[in-house]
């Protein structure tokens, strides 16, 4: 069984299909990549996945369990994060408190507890602390974690982001054009974070633009093209693939 | 250790202040002052809901008005007339009613203060939550129109209501006995003991709510007010935190509601119009939204002006504009502004001034 298994999935807006009956596997510790032009329906499929969307018909299945039509909070909940194509970090917040946010599920302290500030909430917030400094250290920001996230350069504000997305302890992680924005150096930097990532077991599924990152670290890729699936397969065969090259290049 | 400085400094002002009226005897002004503690103690919990959740409410003041108006009622409306039906008679047995003379020296019925108290504060909470869940899931305009539209409802009910006392409102209110030996009531001799358990519980308010943003549950509210959708994709049930501080500062302004009519004797309909609503997000708002401290202090310092009258007949007059000043001048609050470098730049204003005084005067 795979971890993430997407069956005929479909979502229409109005006339138009934006994910038109995409089905595909991501099987455990597998670094899997999603490309296509411009409107191919990338992000809607990952808003589909993670619940910011309803989908018109067809089926998520994450660890054997049908996870379509559950709230995205649900779904973080299941053990999938993700990172946001337009960075979403929490303004006059600091980084380390970013990503504390991101230490939620795995905290359980309520408004009682929290406004009393009992000793096992105090202990657990020490917990989080520490898990975030952790974080922030694996990502080599710690010297960020006191400043306002949101004044961050955009690399760094990129890592904060992955350390929140780190710091539920996902099963899977979902990244949204991760090199956006990037230059080169960067966006090597940042494959070689997301190979470290999969080492640490964690299952990755990306959407990227940026083909020289997608070529080297993912194990499959799919295709996309106006919603529709036209290739899954290994980067070197997906490289050759004439449907592919028609849909990048033109005839 | 930090963190108790500004409290610890707070209590010591509190009573720096009751010993000046004493040794001034302007005792006079610790009525206003306890007064705007009530309303400061609203307004904290507002500062929660719309600062650091981002969600703004311009329906507060009818939390308040549900606070002050049901135990007012509760503790005021004769029960004498029911006194042998089997509902009054379990009500007796639970210990919830007072007998006693009313002014004319009639039987008097009622609930106890403590009792109406339990039941204003929890109606206000669950009237917030009933309210909350549809009306919580609209957003900026909309959400404030839906919650303006409750302010109105509960202004209209209070007024049009007998059991409410219509336009003239509730008086006759007995004290609040809380200890024995400590009770809420507007009696002269109490103004000291009255003067304290305002500022007490105002305290108390202030290490909750501070505690509570500086936790789990602070954090998932901020990150709703940052980004929605990041929120949940961490696993916030944003609607669940987002009713849950609602009914939270709901709470809050009820118990200042039930304190204050208590302490005054009395409550009337103004207290839960639309202008009382405003001025408590315009207290916020001066405060600077994300600051607890900036939203006491302003909500002690305009409220006391307030109340000693100094804005005249022009008084919602000046919290509009207050409004307007801040948003153009101060939008972050106004604690937020550089008043360091503001009085760096007056000193060197003034002494540049005195410099080119001494040389015109020099012996040229």
């Amino acid at each position: 069984m795979a971890l993430l298994e997407i069956s005929r999935l479909h979502k229409k807006f109005g006339g138009l299909h934006a994910v038109n009956d995409v089905s595909f596997n991501v099987e455990h510790g597998a670094i899997k990549a999603v490309i296509g032009p411009n409107g191919a329906g990338k992000t809607t499929l990952f808003n589909l996945i993670t619940g910011t969307l309803a989908a018109s018909a067809g089926a998520v299945q994450f660890k054997g369990e049908n996870i379509q039509g559950r709230k995205p909070h649900q779904i973080a909940a299941c053990g999938i994060a993700r990172t946001f194509q337009n960075i979403k970090l929490f303004h006059g917040m600091t980084a380390l408190e970013n990503i504390m946010v991101g230490r939620h599920l795995r905290s359980r302290a309520g408004f009682m507890a929290s406004m009393l500030r009992l000793p096992w909430s105090r202990q657990e917030e020490q917990k989080i602390r520490g898990k975030a400094m952790e974080l922030l250290e694996l990502l080599e920001i710690a010297a960020y974690a006191d400043v306002d996230a949101t004044s961050l350069a955009f690399g760094q504000q990129r890592a904060v982001e992955f350390a929140r997305a780190l710091a539920l302890e996902p099963a899977l992680l979902l990244l949204d054009e991760p090199a956006a924005g990037l230059n080169m150096h960067e966006t090597a930097e940042i494959g070689r974070l997301i190979a470290r990532i999969r080492d640490l077991g964690i299952t990755v599924l990306l959407v990227e633009h940026d083909m020289s990152l997608v070529m080297e670290i993912s194990d499959e890729i799919v295709v996309l093209s106006f919603g529709q699936k036209i290739a899954e397969d290994v980067p070197a065969a997906i490289q050759d693939n004439p449907e592919v090259i028609k849909v990048y290049l033109g005839e | 250790m930090k963190k108790l400085l500004p409290l610890a400094a707070l209590v010591l002002i509190v009573v720096t202040v009751q010993i000046i009226t004493e040794w001034t005897d302007t005792r006079f002004y610790l009525t206003q002052l306890t007064m705007s503690a009530y309303y400061a103690l609203l307004i904290i919990g507002l500062c929660v809901v719309m600062g650091y959740a981002g969600q703004i409410s311009l329906g507060h003041a009818g939390f308040f008005a549900i606070g002050g108006y049901l135990s007012a009622a509760l503790t005021t409306h004769n029960l004498v007339a029911y006194q042998n039906s089997a509902l009054i008679r379990m009500l007796d047995g639970l210990g919830v009613l007072v007998s006693g003379q009313d002014i004319y020296g009639d039987a008097l019925i009622a609930v106890t203060p403590w009792a109406a108290c339990a039941v204003a504060v929890v109606s206000a909470a669950v009237i917030a939550w009933i309210l909350g869940i549809p009306v919580l899931k609209l957003k900026g305009h909309y959400l404030a129109m839906a919650t303006l539209g409750f302010g109105i409802i509960t202004y209209r009910i209070v007024l049009a209501s007998e059991y409410f006392g219509e336009a003239d409102g509730i008086s006759e209110v007995p004290a609040f006995q809380l200890l024995p030996g400590l009770a809420v009531s507007g009696d002269f001799g109490a103004r000291e003991e009255n003067y304290y358990i305002a500022w007490g519980l105002l305290i108390i308010g202030m290490i909750l709510l501070r505690n509570l943003i500086d936790s789990r549950v602070g954090r998932a509210l901020r990150s709703i007010h940052g980004s929605e959708e990041a929120a949940a994709s961490s696993g916030v049930d944003t609607a669940r935190f987002k009713l849950q501080v609602f009914v939270l500062s709901a709470v809050f302004a009820a118990v200042a509601g039930v304190f204050l009519t208590h302490y005054n004797g009395g409550i009337g309909p103004s207290e839960s119009g639309v202008m009382k609503s405003v001025r408590y997000v315009a207290i916020v708002a001066v405060g600077g939204m994300a600051h607890l401290w900036g939203a006491m202090i302003m909500g002690v310092i305009l409220n006391f002006l307030s109340l000693r009258g100094v804005f005249g007949s022009y008084d919602d007059a000046v919290f509009g504009l207050i409004l307007i000043v801040v948003m153009l001048f101060a939008p972050n609050g106004i604690l937020s502004l550089n008043w360091r470098g503001y009085a760096y730049m007056i000193f060197r204003l003034a002494t540049a001034r005195k410099q080119s005084g001494g040389k015109t005067d020099g012996p040229a």
